[in-house]
């Protein structure tokens, strides 16, 4: 995305704005809060250690943030090429169930260092397989890929559903999941991972799954900054005549931008799957996929940008879950509705603070200028 | 008189020892996706649990669970607060129960609609195809057509269960009935997607269906409203739906998950709460029809007889009806 005029350094644009939008954000929430009758400072210290209170705690902070980086870098590669992928949540479902089918075929086989990295092909593959239908759409027969991720997104939540009741559920029992992983195919809890060092610290969802997340960050900055396909998506995404003209194959590119796009959501399949509930089960992204669309616009489609966003929104998810237990009156409603503010004004109107921040700014560069012209008079 | 002293005073001591000890539960409730005002299974526990705490005076600590990784999440920090007894609500807090039940083998966990096997877990389920059983045999003999419907809400196994007792239930009744089954959607918003219930409500009534079971959560509202409409009848689910639309409502399915909630509260308050399984059917009164002034005109003493004779047959094991989830199949469907 281009920034709608040069006028401000990066350092504003990534940094300042974004913060005060934030602000803004629970400003507005604190008088939401103020309203039915709560401490809004109260509200916010409850957040704060909520989500980094306590290892335990940090621990499903991070959980959550592993699964927006995912999601978040999904939209963003898809956004570079100008494509808006709003199936993040189907394509991380299916990754799911890619890992699951393929730790339930081998886990009695064969050892964890094999599986894993077929997990992580598996999941990558089935969450490419299911960008790559609305990809090759939009492509050779011009259906709107917005549309079509949609559509997309149910089609995998009637697929997992059939698939949970009807063929993996564990008979005999009542909720359709599948039956557990053996240890083979369960990826190490942080807890079990530190354990190694000699470190103890409480069990919670977090796993060694961030690692592949941040590796996926290193990996999509080099790939879209650094090679010629990245050069070729982002020439697309600023101006697919010009990406033509050029000799782009610019039919190949939204495919394969929609798939690595895919691979990216694909791999919150491992994360929670592989590393927090150890079967297959249903509803296991829980928004994720959606809430990568918010990250994406937050972090300016950047991976640094992504990782603080997600960061950003982990707090948010374990916090607000915190804030509800604390206080009864702030119902989970209530914490959807202050991430709804979150999004709203970090996403759909993260350019209405810009003119005035703009308009500060100069005005501090033309005083600093005129004090200096006078120094130097 | 000393003695008479001696004896009130101690027993005065006792009461307040009692008293006390009853006070002493922290209560706590974990409900699951959907909330407590759903209407339905988690609507049904709130209710449960609001009754105890009105009669009681005794707060209950409550917390809705927005996604799958809160279960755990939530019932261990019950835990670690003190709560006892904990209440998890539905299947998916199985597994959850479980893993935090292991790590406080002090507390006592109720899980209703599940099955976790260990000594500190009093686990509740209900014989669904029993008193689904009972509406099928309602609804056949109350159809002209001899033609029935169901609907479902999201498609899991539990849904079918219901849906497999209520075509038993109508095939005993009339051999030749038939039965139509829609399930709303796969996934939970299929709980609470009225007009969608209507326009199956509709089709079914098209195809020439006159009773429609509705076991679909807020969805059925719409189903409810559809049968008005068409002067045709539906059934309601869970706790007793006839007041919704009286002279439409041919009855209700109810499952007794409030009580079992309160009882939850109110065993461990008193000191009868026990763990191991406790699965309520007709015997245990945890499922039944609902016959009340709302619907007793629609009743027939033949529909009543008939009923009866059902509702004994399972009771004494004369007849018994298959469970979808013992092995996944339906033979009535």
């Amino acid at each position: 995305m281009s920034s709608p005029s040069k006028a401000l350094p990066a350092w504003i644009d990534v940094g300042v704005i974004p913060l005060i939008n934030i602000l803004l954000a629970f400003f507005v929430s604190g008088i939401v809060i103020l309203i039915i009758g709560e401490d809004p400072i109260e509200a916010v210290k409850i957040i704060i250690y909520g989500a980094f209170g306590n290892d335990y705690n940090i621990g499903y902070t991070l959980h959550y943030t592993t699964n927006f980086i995912f999601t978040g870098l999904a939209v963003a590669v898809a956004f570079h090429a100008s494509l808006f992928n709003i199936g993040g949540e189907g394509q991380a479902y299916i990754g799911g169930l890619g890992v699951g089918l393929l730790c339930l075929a081998l886990d009695q086989y064969v050892p964890f260092w094999i599986i894993l990295p077929l997990a992580i092909i598996a999941s990558g593959l089935f969450g490419a397989a299911w960008a790559y239908v609305p990809a090759y759409l939009q492509a050779y027969r011009g259906s709107h890929i917005v549309i079509t991720t949609i559509m997309f997104n149910f089609i995998a939540f009637s697929l997992m559903n059939y698939i949970l009741v009807n063929v993996l559920i564990e008979p005999g029992q009542m909720s359709p999941e599948s039956r557990d992983f053996l240890a083979s195919a369960q990826m190490p809890t942080m807890q079990e991972a530190v354990g190694w060092f000699g470190i103890e610290i409480q069990k919670s969802p977090l796993n060694l799954s961030i690692f592949l997340a941040l590796f996926s960050c290193l990996f999509v900055w080099l790939f879209i900054w650094h090679t010629r396909w990245g050069y070729a998506i982002r020439m697309f995404g600023f101006n697919e005549n010009a990406a033509n003209y050029s000799g782009i194959n610019t039919q190949r590119l939204v495919v394969g931008t929609m798939c690595l796009s895919g691979v990216l959501a694909g791999f919150v399949g491992i994360n929670e799957i592989m590393g927090n509930h150890n079967r297959v089960m249903l509803d296991f992204v829980a928004g994720a996929g959606f809430t990568g669309i918010a990250v994406a616009l937050m972090g300016r489609n950047h991976p640094v940008g992504i990782i603080i966003a997600s960061l950003l929104f982990g707090t948010l998810y374990q916090g607000g879950a915190e804030l509800s237990f604390e206080i009864p009156t702030i119902q989970g409603e209530m914490v959807k509705a202050i991430q709804g503010l979150v999004i709203l004004f970090c996403g759909a109107l993260a350019y209405m603070t810009r003119p005035t921040i703009e308009r500060i700014f100069t005005a501090i560069v033309a005083s600093n200028g005129t004090a200096k012209e006078q120094t130097n008079g | 008189m000393k003695k008479l002293f001696q004896t009130a005073a101690a027993s005065i001591i006792a009461l307040t020892a009692a008293a006390s000890h009853a006070e002493d539960i922290k209560p706590a409730v974990v409900f699951d996706m959907g909330g407590k005002f759903d209407k339905s299974f988690n609507e049904g526990v709130f209710n449960g649990v609001e009754k105890f705490s009105k009669e009681t005076g005794i707060k209950y600590r409550e917390f809705e669970v927005t996604n799958p990784s809160q279960r755990e999440q939530a019932i261990r920090k019950m835990a670690q607060r003190g709560a006892d007894p904990i209440v998890g609500v539905g299947f998916a807090q199985g597994p959850a129960i479980e893993k935090v039940a292991k790590e406080y083998p002090d507390i006592r966990f109720t899980i209703i609609d599940s099955v976790v096997d260990l000594p500190n877990v009093q686990s509740v389920v209900f014989k669904e195809h029993e008193g689904s059983f009972l509406v099928g045999v309602l609804a056949a003999m109350a159809s002209e057509n001899q033609k029935v419907g169901f609907i479902g809400g999201m498609d899991i196994p539990l849904i079918r269960k219901f849906a497999c007792g209520y075509a038993q239930g109508a095939k005993y009744a009339v051999g030749s009935a038939e039965v139509y089954s829609n399930m709303t959607g796969t996934t939970p918003s299929a709980w609470n997607d009225p007009s969608k219930g209507s326009e199956l409500a509709k089709s079914q009534f098209d195809k020439g269906a006159d009773v429609i079971f509705a076991a679909a959560g807020g969805t059925g509202i719409g189903v409810y409203q559809a049968a008005k409409d068409a002067g045709k009848y539906a059934i309601g689910v869970d706790s007793n739906q006839n007041h919704l639309q009286p002279g439409t409502m041919l009855t209700s399915m109810t499952k007794g998950v409030d009580v079992a909630a309160y009882n939850a509260f109110k065993g461990a308050m008193d000191g009868t709460w026990k763990p191991g399984l406790h699965a309520l059917g007709l015997a245990e009164n945890g499922v039944d029809w609902a016959l009340d002034d709302n619907n007793k005109s629609l009743i027939t003493d033949a529909m009543k007889a008939k009923v009866k004779e059902a509702r004994d047959g399972i009771v004494s094991g004369s007849i018994s009806v298959h469970d979808f989830t013992s092995d996944s199949s339906c033979p009535a469907l």
